[in-house]
């Protein structure tokens, strides 16, 4: 879920999952993250007294006030109960409105809260008012009227309209809901006029009403506006009311002007559903979030002058998820027939590759061409991809394209097209990636029976030179449907799996060296094993049988039950990760094939589903003593689930975790020669000594620092309006400059650090450096302690320990 | 309700004329409408919406205006210059004024009503003063440079507003100088080089003048200042036509794209006293032009070249929901068009300028209920009878026998005597018509057609002995005591001894045509009659109003039959009485004296009086026959009404002998094939 608004040019805010992101509209660049919410963030306003102030609710019951510039917060006000939505009101300076649920799961009231003025950091709020029952509960379903005189919720088919003067509630039905049985006229959001009383909603048929006069149940009137033929997802006005912008799924920004059917213009082709549309107080930026995870900022003559764009997430994932050689960059599906390159470092998408290259038209019926598999081969100068399209049972239309790098345009160029490769769907796609292979090998297995071997081979003639992929050898066994393919590490074998059985082949001849069959039902997933391993191969069946077969005496090493769903090789070791799925969510098992026994075990990483996973070399390999981590030392595992959240196994890192105060650096540009810039100057140089440092993989013991000390930062960067008063901060500043020789301890000895609990892990022992922390939508262990936190340095944490959430979904 | 062989006519070929204009009277809830083969039409929208009085057309008096003044007097102006009056009581034309200004576009009463104003072809606006018996002109405004296509008088009656092409100008009533021009901008959002007519103009009270203009802006302008205030663009094509309510909190425009619009003036914020104009709901109940609309108090009426008068009630106007909530749409005139002569299974077809006969097709086959039977000889067009001189037939008949058609315009009466030989009709006209029948208003003949009757539009009812080859006059039955009442709807008993006679308001009377004078008069009610017939053997008089209310009545005993006192009683279903069509004609089945049948434009109904009356709680329409279910559950379920909804809609609908019926339908899709094409929208997804 993605919300955001933008205020006078320079930020936009955004909601993803947690977290508060504050883009610069100007350079789309992440400002900050205001972190500190235990749930999903619900909704976020500016302070309407304050404009440099932002306020924002969540799932965990908690609504907090932040500065943005510097991205602290300042408060924290308890509720108590999960908050759906947050409004603020100008005029009611010491409330903000909330979206509760009631008792029922389906029942949302609106109610106002009373935010007491206290100097303390955190609050409790429980004087909750009610203002409106029986409204939606997303946030686009309520709107504030005519500087706060009146409030519109929609539900279904109804707009309640509540005066706050005269205390009544006007509630207007749809009438055609009454007497059309398929009525698609629903309710979907509301936006108010600023200047006048009129009311704009949009429906699901696509139209937008525009209601007048509705103080009065009799004599009120609204008149329609329709262009969309979808639903309208989000409507608002400009500042000054004279004119609506409207979005839907035609990923077309209307605007009209003077609420007038004929007088409109149109921002086409914004690539993906509009979810959300904001305003800029300043009205000269309209801005739009798109279900695939993108935010266009728009000036006001309707010119997209910015593009923000996260991981695509709008599709379901065909291809899996893999690793581009060259960049290291997470590529899988993005947008339709496309390809997307995602640099998982700057949660930015690097390039988007038109692979089917059509133009997308959006139509619920229409059957598109689908990009259903994927692989990069030699090392990144290669890219196969296979597209299909089903319109019926025996019309398949099958394309397989490859693409070769060119290192001039840095991009991939379309080499060779083959239509119709097989007879049937393609099931498998793998490229020999042996270093030592001198002509590059692509095999392709598929629902016909047979798997495919493609060479590179001369294409040249007397205009040009080139190189060009076809056919060389065509396999088959017993007409068996072949289901996997994989090559081994050295490129010497490959292995086909048909249905329940196995085959070996000799990559030089094409012989059928062995097979293996456990009649344990269909493989579904095959791999060799790596370095030490790799004489062993491992098959996953679609009856929850693992398998691990010895090459050397072609027997069976050993077999488990176990209904593994993703099974990922480690390229940098003998690892191997299995993901299965069982009644509780997902589990996770490291191992090596040599060894029954797993290296570590997590049970329950989240509760749906995972679909494919992929383990992403690090840059700089990790040194983890303990045991159980030690498979993260080289390689990073992400795994996607069903609902399309990414997510990792990350160390703790508290400098991402916690205390707004570490996370301002970027914010001071220049400082003031104070005795403090000595300090902070110092701060600066070590800053960026620690970044070559981390350039040269040096690893350096960090000298203590007084500004690492936090009472100190705090006292330098909270701006001054939000300290506490100087009495109170002394006695604490003196304090810390005391214990500063007791950090510097703990800097020399950095394991002692985070005591995370951690559930299922059996050793957590305290000389752990880091602790796992799976980070989950749902994950309600995070009751660190903030103090406790901010007592620790934080230098040890620009090893790039990411942690990346997209629990986004959860709201959507 | 028995089963009966049905003729199913689908040849009549009857395409209704546009409507031009509407106009609403306030005082006595009428709406008269005009169409362009210049037929006037008079709607009673307290009784129902039936249209109780028309004037029929003439091709040389294309109507452009129509407006009523000094309460109940209506005027027309059209192509050919002059100004008509009606006489609504005659239903004649009083008198034509030719206002030498060339072809009149536009016509408005003066608030006051002793004022008429219309704008005529040469640009000049002429001011007519309204006398109690015909209307004098007294000025010329000041002449303008091209036609004056709309008018409109400020409610003081100060000022005049008139739309001329591209401008609009504003004149001093009293002196009739132009006191203000305000231009129309020929373009808007879009490239357009034709000239802006301004079809339409309002002025309020507050001095606010709206326009509506060929280049489908409705504009609103300061007449004191003469400046644009706002303008909605509410259409590619043209607006054509514009209507203010009397409190001047809403207006209406139609355009040609078929789409009316409602404006509503609310209030900027609740708080504040400042008013705005918006567009609010726009209605698409018609395919071609709006050319005309009116602002009753109640609802939206709106008439176009799409031939459809339709009224959209305001819901936020309307206090309970009956009736007046419903929309409706008027299409075919609510008087017979058709006429059968049972004996010969001919149908006599009556339209503008021309009869047509025919004689209907026969069949050997038989089938089962619901069966399509093929045509063993299919039906035959005997006749084209096409009258001389520019005006509209009124009525038409034939006799049962197949051998006398009769038929009248409002200036002559025509008799033809028909002879068969085999397969060759011969023709012949009745010459020497008497002086006094020049028009009728109605004709029927009697069952054995040995008699004519004739109303004419006096209010005297003419009654001719039909002679081989001649005719004979025997008795006119003068009006009662100096009242001016026409008579519009005529019924004769099947023995000949009795004619029933209707007019607009007043009871029905019965006249004894052996002793040839007036029977008894049947109390008078509410709502005007729709339908009158008298039964055989019993003459019994039964009489539909526009209500939905059925009477009986029994012309011997001269009261109210015993089943007519216990529908009373009992009252009709709710269903039947929110039927908003009228019943337009009544008929008997020969051999079985319980049943009445009778049909309006939607339904076909069989009472069969020997039944129990349904009540609120039980079923009204009974689509389905009770085929498989018990005798007990029919017979509890089974009342007096049958109702049929297979034909529609229904022009005419009569039993022809015991087993067979004969209806005519007139499906709208093929009168829609028949009108111009409309303007042509790009529609999503096509």
């Amino acid at each position: 879920m993605r919300k955001h608004h933008v205020r006078h040019v320079q930020y936009i805010f955004c909601v993803s999952g947690d977290f508060i992101k504050v883009y610069s509209t100007a350079t789309e660049e992440c400002v900050h993250i205001l972190q500190g919410h235990r749930n999903l963030v619900t909704g976020i306003q500016l302070n309407p007294n304050n404009h440099l102030q932002l306020y924002s609710c969540s799932f965990d019951g908690t609504i907090k006030l932040w500065d943005y510039i510097d991205g602290i917060l300042i408060k924290t006000f308890r509720v108590g109960c999960e908050l759906h939505a947050l409004f603020t009101l100008s005029c009611a300076e010491d409330s903000v409105f909330v979206t509760i649920n009631k008792e029922k799961p389906d029942v949302f009231q609106l109610a106002s809260v009373k935010l007491p003025k206290s100097s303390s950091q955190e609050i409790e709020a429980k004087e909750l008012s009610f203002v409106l029952d029986y409204v939606n509960q997303s946030p686009k379903c309520i709107a504030f009227g005519n500087e706060g005189e009146y409030v519109a919720a929609v539900r279904d088919f109804y707009l309640s309209v509540y005066f706050f003067k005269k205390k009544t509630t006007t509630r207007f039905t749809l009438s055609s809901s009454r007497n059309k049985k398929h009525a698609r006229n629903n309710f979907t959001c509301v936006a108010c006029h600023p200047k006048e009383d009129c009311i704009a909603t949009g429906h699901k048929d696509g139209k937008i009403r525009l209601w007048r006069n509705f103080d009065d149940e009799k004599k009120y009137t609204y008149t329609c506006l329709h262009w969309h033929h979808d639903l309208v997802m989000d409507l608002a006005f400009s500042v000054t009311g004279s004119s609506l912008l409207s979005g839907g799924r035609e990923s077309v920004l209307v605007e009209w002007r003077e609420a007038a059917e004929k007088n409109k213009e149109f921002l086409p082709r914004l690539g993906a559903t509009i979810e959300h549309i904001s305003v800029s107080p300043a009205g000269d930026l309209f801005c739009t979030s798109h279900s695939d995870n993108k935010i266009t900022i728009i000036h006001r003559n309707l010119e997209a002058s910015a593009v923000i764009q996260g991981l695509v997430k709008d599709r379901s994932i065909f291809t899996g998820l893999m690793i581009d050689p060259r960049t290291k960059a997470l590529v899988l599906n993005g947008k339709p027939g496309h390809l997307q390159f995602y640099s998982l470092q700057n949660d930015k998408q690097l390039y988007n590759l038109d692979i089917i290259q059509q133009e997308y038209i959006n139509d619920s019926g229409l059957i598109q061409i689908e990009l259903t598999k994927a692989a990069f081969g030699c090392s990144g100068s290669w890219l196969a991809t296979v597209e299909q399209r089903q319109e019926k049972e025996t019309e398949l239309e099958l394309q397989m394209k490859l693409w070769m790098y060119n290192k001039k345009t840095q991009g991939f160029v379309l080499n060779t097209k083959v239509n119709m490769p097989h007879e049937d769907h393609i099931t498998a796609l793998c490229f020999c990636n042996a270093e030592k292979s001198e002509n590059s090998t692509l095999v392709t297995a598929s629902k016909d029976g047979h798997f495919k071997v493609w060479i590179l081979t001369d294409d040249s003639d007397i205009y040009k030179k080139a190189v060009g992929w076809t056919c060389d050898f065509v396999g088959s066994y017993h007409k068996y449907q072949a289901t996997h393919c994989c090559f081994s590490e050295d490129g010497s074998l490959l292995a086909v799996s048909f249905e329940e059985i196995v085959t070996i082949w000799d990559s030089e001849t094409w012989e059928l060296k062995c097979t293996f069959c456990q009649r344990a039902g269909k493989i579904r997933h095959l791999c060799f094993g790596r370095l030490t391993c790799s004489k062993y191969l491992l098959g996953v069946s679609e009856n929850g049988i693992l398998c691990c077969w010895n090459l050397l005496s072609c027997a069976l090493e050993w077999s488990t039950k176990l209904n593994v769903r993703v099974m990922e090789p480690d390229p940098n070791s003998e690892n191997i990760a299995a993901v299965a799925q069982s009644s509780m969510g997902s589990d996770l098992f490291v191992f090596k094939p040599s060894e029954p026994r797993p290296l570590y075990i997590q049970k329950n990483i989240c509760r749906e589903e995972v679909l494919w996973g992929v383990f992403v070399p690090r840059d700089v390999p990790e040194s983890f003593t303990s045991e159980a981590y030690q498979w993260l030392n080289r390689s990073q595992f992400y795994f996607l689930t069903k609902s399309q959240s990414l997510l990792t196994f990350s160390t703790q890192s508290p400098e991402e975790k916690l205390t707004p105060t570490s996370k301002q650096l970027l914010a001071e540009e220049s400082l003031p020669t104070t005795p403090f810039y000595f300090l902070l100057g110092k701060h600066r140089q070590q800053q960026q000594n620690d970044k070559l440092n981390e350039a040269l993989e040096n690893e350096l013991v960090q000298l203590p620092l007084t500004e690492n000390i936090p009472a100190i930062s705090e006292l330098l960067r909270t701006p001054a309006h939000v300290l506490p008063s100087a009495s109170f901060l002394c006695s604490l500043f003196v304090n810390s400059l005391l214990l500063s020789q007791e950090t510097k301890g703990a800097e020399e000895n950095p394991d002692d650090v985070n005591m995370e609990e951690e559930k299922e892990s059996d050793d957590s022992d305290e000389e752990s450096n880091f602790t796992e922390k799976i980070q989950d939508i749902n994950n309600t262990d995070l009751e660190e302690d903030v103090i406790h936190q901010l007592s620790k340095s934080e230098e040890k944490e620009l090893k790039k320990f990411r942690k990346v959430d997209y629990s986004w979904i959860a709201a959507l | 309700m028995g089963e009966f062989n049905v003729h199913r006519v689908r040849f009549f070929n009857y395409v209704p004329s546009g409507i031009r204009c509407v106009a609403y009277n306030n005082q006595s809830n009428r709406l008269a409408v005009s169409r362009t083969d210049g037929t006037v039409e008079i709607y009673n929208l307290s009784a129902n919406y039936f249209q109780e009085k028309f004037f029929p057309g003439h091709e040389s008096r294309a109507t452009e205006a129509l407006c009523w003044a000094k309460g109940q007097r209506l005027f027309s102006a059209g192509l050919n210059g002059e100004i008509i009056e009606y006489d609504l009581q005659e239903l004649t034309i009083k008198y034509a004024v030719d206002a030498f200004g060339g072809p009149i576009w536009s016509m408005a009463a003066s608030p006051s009503g002793s004022q008429l104003l219309v704008g005529c072809e040469d640009g000049s606006v002429k001011l007519f003063q309204i006398t109690p018996d015909r209307i004098q002109f007294e000025r010329n405004f000041d002449r303008q440079k091209s036609r004056i296509l709309s008018l409109s008088w400020h409610p003081a009656g100060t000022h005049v507003a008139a739309g001329s092409i591209d401008y609009i100008s504003v004149f001093d009533a009293k002196s009739g100088s132009a006191v203000g021009k305000m231009l129309v901008d020929r373009q808007y959002m879009g490239v357009s080089r034709r000239k802006c007519i301004v079809w339409g103009v309002a002025f309020l009270s507050d001095g606010t003048v709206i326009s509506a203009d060929s280049a489908g802006k409705v504009q609103i302008w300061d007449s004191a200042t003469r400046t644009l205030v706002k303008s909605h663009l509410v259409s590619n094509a043209d607006v054509q036509s514009i209507a203010v309510s009397d409190q001047e909190d809403s207006f209406v425009v139609g355009t040609a794209e078929g789409t009316v619009f409602h404006f509503q003036l609310v209030p900027v914020t609740s708080s504040s006293s400042e008013k705005q104009w918006v567009r609010t709901k726009p209605f698409q109940h018609h395919t071609h032009d709006v050319r005309t609309v009116a602002h009753s108090p109640t609802a939206l009426i709106s008439g176009g070249t799409d031939t459809h008068l339709v009224i959209r009630p305001l819901m936020e106007k309307v206090e309970v929901k009956n009736y007046d909530a419903a929309l409706r749409k008027i299409t075919f005139p609510h008087r017979r068009l058709v006429s059968c002569a049972k004996k010969k299974q001919l149908l006599l077809f009556q339209f503008a300028h021309h009869l047509e006969l025919w004689r209907l097709g026969s069949t050997v086959a038989t089938g089962k209920n619901g069966d399509t039977l093929p045509l063993s000889k299919n039906a035959d067009h005997l006749l084209h009878l096409k009258t001389k001189g520019p005006e509209n037939i009124i009525c038409s008949s034939i006799s049962s026998c197949g051998g006398w058609i009769a038929c009248s315009t409002a200036s002559r009466f025509f008799l033809y005597r028909l002879n068969y030989e085999h397969d060759n009709i011969s023709l012949q006209r009745v010459s020497k018509m008497p002086v006094f029948l020049r028009s009728a208003l109605q004709i029927l003949f009697s069952e054995d057609s040995t008699k004519l009757f004739v109303a004419s539009n006096q209010g005297s009812l003419h009654v001719i002995r039909l002679l081989e080859g001649g005719f004979k006059h025997l008795h006119t039955f003068q009006p009662q005591s100096g009242t001016v009442q026409s008579m519009c709807l005529l019924a004769v008993s099947p023995d000949g001894n009795w004619l029933a006679a209707s007019g607009s308001s007043a009871g029905v009377h019965v006249y004894n045509v052996k002793q040839l004078k007036l029977h008894c008069t049947v109390p008078a009610y509410d709502f005007p009659v729709t339908a009158l017939a008298i039964a055989p053997n019993t003459n019994n008089l039964v009489i539909a109003h526009s209500d939905q209310q059925v009477f009986e009545y029994s012309i011997p005993d001269k009261q109210y039959t015993e089943w007519s006192r216990a529908v009373q009683k009992q009252g009709f279903h709710h269903l039947w009485l929110q039927r908003d069509t009228p019943i337009t004609h009544i008929s008997f089945h020969p051999k079985r004296p319980m049943h009445i049948l009778l049909h309006d434009t939607y339904m076909f109904c069989l009472i069969d009086k020997s039944l129990p009356l349904p009540n609120d709680k039980t079923l009204l329409y009974n689509p389905l026959p009770p085929t498989n279910e018990s005798d007990v559950i029919r017979r509890r379920t089974a009342h007096a009404f049958k109702i049929s909804k297979k034909y529609k809609p229904l022009l005419f609908m009569d039993l022809l002998d015991e087993k067979t019926l004969v209806a005519v339908e007139r499906p709208l899709d093929d009168i829609v094939a028949q009108l111009p094409p409309p303007i042509k929208k790009k529609k999503f997804g096509t």
